[in-house]
C-alpha cells in the first residue's frame, strides 16, 4: 500500500470518529485538503522547500491516526506537575495524545471577553465562527494539508476587542507511550485577536522516548489592528518522534506578533513559521533557537510577507549542532510590489560542535519595491580558539570553557523570552544539557 | 621558579622561538624587550600554553615540574598568569562569571574553600577599586565594548584577584595613554612581591619607568641577544634595537642566575 492508500484507508476508518463529522463546511475542508494530499503525495527532496529535508522516514512509518481512547493519564498527569508554569502562572489547557485533557487542565479565570477552549469542542458548540479559518491552503505544505484531514483537537483562543490576557495561556501536549505509538498527532490550534486584543501563548510539545510517532500540528493566528500577540513554542518530543508542525499568521495594520520557537526534542523536526502584513504599519519578530545531536535533523522554514508599505520584521535564529545533527534554516522574505518603507532584516548564526555536524544556512530575499531596507546575515562557526584559550589561561577547564560560550552563544536566543518562568525553564535545560552546566550555574 | 633551557617552537613549521635560556627567581622582575617579530608574544604565549605553537626542542621548568606538557588551565592552577596583549572579547560570558569561575578553580586546586559569594563580591570590589574601575564593568560581557585601557586594567584586575605566583605581561603598557599606565603601573607593583616572580614583555621602555625591573633581556630573531640591567632598557630607547641586530650571532645569552 502506497502513502495515498494508506492515507486515504486511514481517513475512510477514521472520519466518523472525528470532530465536527456533521459539520458540512469542515467536511468539505477536510475532503479538499485530502484531494491536495492525494494528488501530490509526501514531498521529496526535488521539491525545493524540501530540498534538505528527506521526510522518507515519515512515509514509511505508515502512522495512523491516533485513535480517540485516551492516553496515558497518569504518565501524562505526571508529567503536568513537572511542566506546568507554576500555581497562579498562566492558564493551562493540557492535550493527550491530541486530545483535550479536561481534568488535567487548568484554565484559571480569563477576563470578559477571551474565550478559550478546545478545538474540538467549538466544532460540536458553535462551529460557525470558524469556517473562515478552516479552508485548506495551498500556499502552506502538505503536512497543513494531512493536518486539515486528522486534526481533532486543539486550542481555540479567541479574543474579542480590546481584551488584554496578562497571563500566558500554556497549550501542553503531551504524547504518552501507550496513546502516541505508532500514531499521528495532529494538534491544531487558532488563535484570533481582535482590535487591540493581547495574549501570549506557549505551545509546548512533549513525548516520551520509547516509540516512534508522527505530531502534526498547525496553528494559525488572526491579529485584527492594533492586536499584540507573542508565542511561544518549546519542542520537546520523544527522541524517536517526528514532529512537523506550521505556525501561520495573518496581521493587521499596526499589529504586532513576536514569535519565539525552541527546538529540542525528536529525531527530525520541520517548522514552517510565517506571517503576513496585509496592512501598513505591521511588525514582526521571529526568534528561534535550535539545539540538536545525535542524528537530530531540523528544519526552520520562516516566511514573511510583506505585503504593505512600512511593515517592520526581524528574525534572529540560532542553532547548536552536535554529534552527527543536521540543521536547516530557510528565510524567506517577500516583499511585495507596492510594500514601501519595509525594513526587514533577517540573522542566523550556528554554532558546529562536532566535525560530523551541517548546517545549510539559506537567506531568501524578494523584493519587488524599491524603498526598503532589507538586510540578512548568516554565520556558521565553531567555538573560538582565542576565547577558548583565554578562559582555560584563566584556569578554566577546557570542558567548561566551551560550555561557557556555548551556553553565551544560546543564551542571547534564550534571554528573548520575556516570560520568566518559561525563561528560567529554558535556562534549566540548557545548564543541564551542558557538561558541566551545573557549576556554570552556580556562578550566577 | 622559572628555567627556561633552549626552547625552541615554532608556528605552521616557520621557527620563531630558536633556542631561549632564561632563568627567573621568586621576588624577580625580568623586562623581556625586542623589535617587533622578535619571538616576545610568542614565548608568553607558549608558556601559558597556547597550542598553536608546536614546542620543537627545549624545556621550561616551573617549581621543579617540566610543564610543557600542561594544558593551559593545569599552568594557570599551578600560579602562572599571562595578560594578555590583546585580551579576548567574549560576548555573553560576564566578567564577574569568568572572575568567580578562574577563582574558584585556582583555589579548589590550592586545597582551599570556595569563597561565598559575599567574600567573593567583597574581593572583586576591592580591587577593582585599587584599579581605579567602574564596578559596572563586572556585570559586563568580558571585555566587551571596553575601551583600549579598560582591557589591560581587567588583564591586571584578573591578576590581583588569582595572585599568580609567576606573572607574564605581554604588552601590557600598548595601548595606555598616561594615566591609564600610571594606574596599570601601580597594580603591577602593588603585586610585587618576594614569593612573586614577573615577565614583562614589553617594546618600550616607558613602562619600566614605573615598574622597575631587575634584569632587562634583549629578543632578536627569537634569541635573547643580550641581558643586562634596568640600564639597558634605557640605551635601547636611545639606540634603538638596530645596533644589537650584529650582535645577536655570537651573544650567547648571559646568565642572570
Amino acid at each position: 500500500m502506497n502513502a495515498r492508500e494508506h492515507t486515504l484507508a486511514d481517513y475512510a476508518r477514521s472520519a466518523v470518529t472525528l470532530p465536527g463529522a456533521g459539520v458540512p463546511w469542515l467536511a468539505r475542508a477536510r475532503r479538499s485538503a485530502l484531494e491536495r494530499f492525494v494528488a501530490s503525495g509526501y514531498p521529496d527532496t526535488h521539491d525545493e522547500e524540501w530540498k534538505y529535508t528527506s521526510v522518507a522516514a515519515i512515509e514509511k512509518q505508515a502512522f495512523r491516526a491516533a485513535s480517540h481512547r485516551d492516553g496515558d493519564l497518569a504518565a501524562a498527569a505526571s508529567l503536568v506537575d513537572q511542566l506546568a508554569l507554576g500555581p497562579g502562572a498562566g492558564h493551562l489547557l493540557v492535550f493527550v495524545d491530541g486530545r483535550h485533557c479536561p481534568s488535567l487542565s487548568v484554565p484559571g479565570r480569563l477576563p470578559a471577553g477571551a474565550h478559550m477552549t478546545s478545538i474540538g469542542e467549538e466544532f460540536e458548540t458553535a462551529p460557525e465562527s470558524l469556517e473562515a479559518y478552516f479552508a485548506d491552503d495551498d500556499q502552506e505544505t502538505i503536512f497543513a494539508a494531512l493536518n486539515t484531514v486528522f486534526m481533532a483537537d486543539g486550542a481555540y483562543l479567541h479574543l474579542a476587542r480590546g481584551v488584554v490576557v496578562e497571563q500566558p495561556v500554556h497549550l501542553l501536549f503531551i504524547a504518552t507511550q501507550d496513546g502516541a505509538a505508532g500514531a499521528i498527532i495532529s494538534p491544531r490550534n487558532l488563535i484570533v485577536a481582535e482590535e487591540g486584543a493581547q495574549a501570549t501563548v506557549i505551545e509546548h510539545y512533549v513525548g516520551t522516548d520509547g516509540a516512534p510517532y508522527l505530531t502534526n500540528a498547525l496553528t494559525r493566528i488572526s491579529a485584527a489592528a492594533n492586536a499584540s500577540l507573542t508565542h511561544y513554542k518549546l519542542q520537546q518530543e520523544g527522541a524517536q518522534a517526528f514532529h512537523v508542525a506550521g505556525i501561520h499568521a495573518r496581521q493587521a495594520q499596526g499589529s504586532r506578533l513576536s514569535s519565539h520557537s525552541t527546538t529540542l526534542g525528536a529525531v527530525l523536526t520541520r517548522n514552517d513559521i510565517s506571517t503576513a502584513f496585509t496592512a501598513p504599519g505591521c511588525e514582526a519578530t521571529l526568534d528561534g533557537l535550535y539545539l540538536v545531536g545525535g542524528r537530530q535533523h531540523v528544519d526552520n522554514h520562516t516566511r514573511i510577507d510583506h505585503g504593505a508599505p512600512h511593515g517592520t520584521s526581524h528574525e534572529f535564529y540560532r542553532g547548536v549542532l552536535d554529534g552527527r545533527s543536521r540543521a536547516v534554516f530557510n528565510g524567506k522574505v517577500l516583499v511585495h510590489p507596492g510594500a514601501q518603507k519595509t525594513n526587514a532584516h533577517q540573522a542566523n548564526h550556528n554554532l558546529l560542535l562536532s566535525r560530523d555536524a551541517e548546517i545549510d544556512s539559506k537567506p531568501q530575499l524578494e523584493i519587488y519595491a524599491d524603498d526598503v531596507k532589507c538586510t540578512h546575515g548568516a554565520t556558521i562557526g565553531q567555538l573560538d580558539d582565542n576565547q577558548l584559550f583565554y578562559l582555560r589561561a584563566r584556569g578554566v577547564s577546557e570542558t567548561m570553557a566551551r560550555s561557557l560560550l556555548v551556553h553565551a552563544f544560546a543564551h542571547d536566543v534564550v534571554e528573548r523570552i520575556r516570560v520568566a518562568a518559561l525563561r528560567s525553564r529554558l535556562e534549566q535545560i540548557l545548564f543541564s544539557r551542558l557538561p558541566q552546566g551545573e557549576r556554570i550555574r552556580a556562578l550566577a | 621558579m622559572l628555567e627556561i633551557r633552549n626552547l625552541q617552537a615554532s608556528v605552521d613549521g616557520k621557527p620563531i622561538l630558536r633556542g631561549i635560556d632564561l632563568s627567573v627567581k621568586a621576588g624577580e622582575v625580568h623586562a623581556i624587550m625586542g623589535p617587533n617579530g622578535s619571538g616576545k608574544s610568542t614565548l608568553a604565549q607558549v608558556l601559558a600554553g597556547r597550542d598553536t605553537f608546536a614546542v620543537t626542542g627545549g624545556t621550561v621548568f616551573y617549581q621543579g615540574v617540566d610543564i610543557l606538557p600542561m594544558a593551559p588551565e593545569e599552568r594557570a592552577r599551578e600560579g602562572i598568569f599571562l595578560a594578555f596583549q590583546y585580551p579576548v572579547e567574549i560576548p555573553g560570558v560576564s566578567n564577574v562569571y569568568l572572575l568567580k569561575a578562574a577563582l574558584n578553580n585556582i583555589r579548589q586546586h590550592r586545597g582551599q574553600a570556595e569563597l561565598d559569594a559575599m567574600e567573593f563580591l567583597a574581593l572583586i570590589k576591592q580591587k577593582m577599586k585599587q584599579m581605579e574601575m567602574n564596578e559596572d564593568l563586572l556585570y559586563r560581557a568580558v571585555n566587551e565594548g571596553f575601551s583600549g585601557g579598560e582591557k589591560k586594567r581587567n588583564e591586571i584586575l584578573q591578576m590581583a584577584v588569582l595572585e599568580p605566583k609567576l606573572a607574564i605581561l605581554d604588552e601590557t603598557d600598548s595601548g595606555l595613554d598616561i594615566d591609564a599606565l600610571q594606574i596599570v603601573a601601580k597594580g603591577i607593583n602593588a603585586l610585587r612581591s618576594p614569593q612573586r616572580a614577573m615577565i614583562l614583555v614589553t617594546h618600550y621602555q616607558r613602562l619600566l619607568d614605573y615598574v622597575v625591573p631587575d634584569f632587562v633581556h634583549v629578543l632578536a630573531q627569537g634569541k635573547i641577544v643580550r641581558s643586562g640591567g634596568k640600564e639597558l632598557a634605557l640605551e635601547l630607547e636611545e639606540r634603538g634595537y638596530g645596533w644589537l641586530e650584529g650582535a645577536e650571532a655570537a651573544a650567547r645569552p648571559a646568565e642572570n642566575a
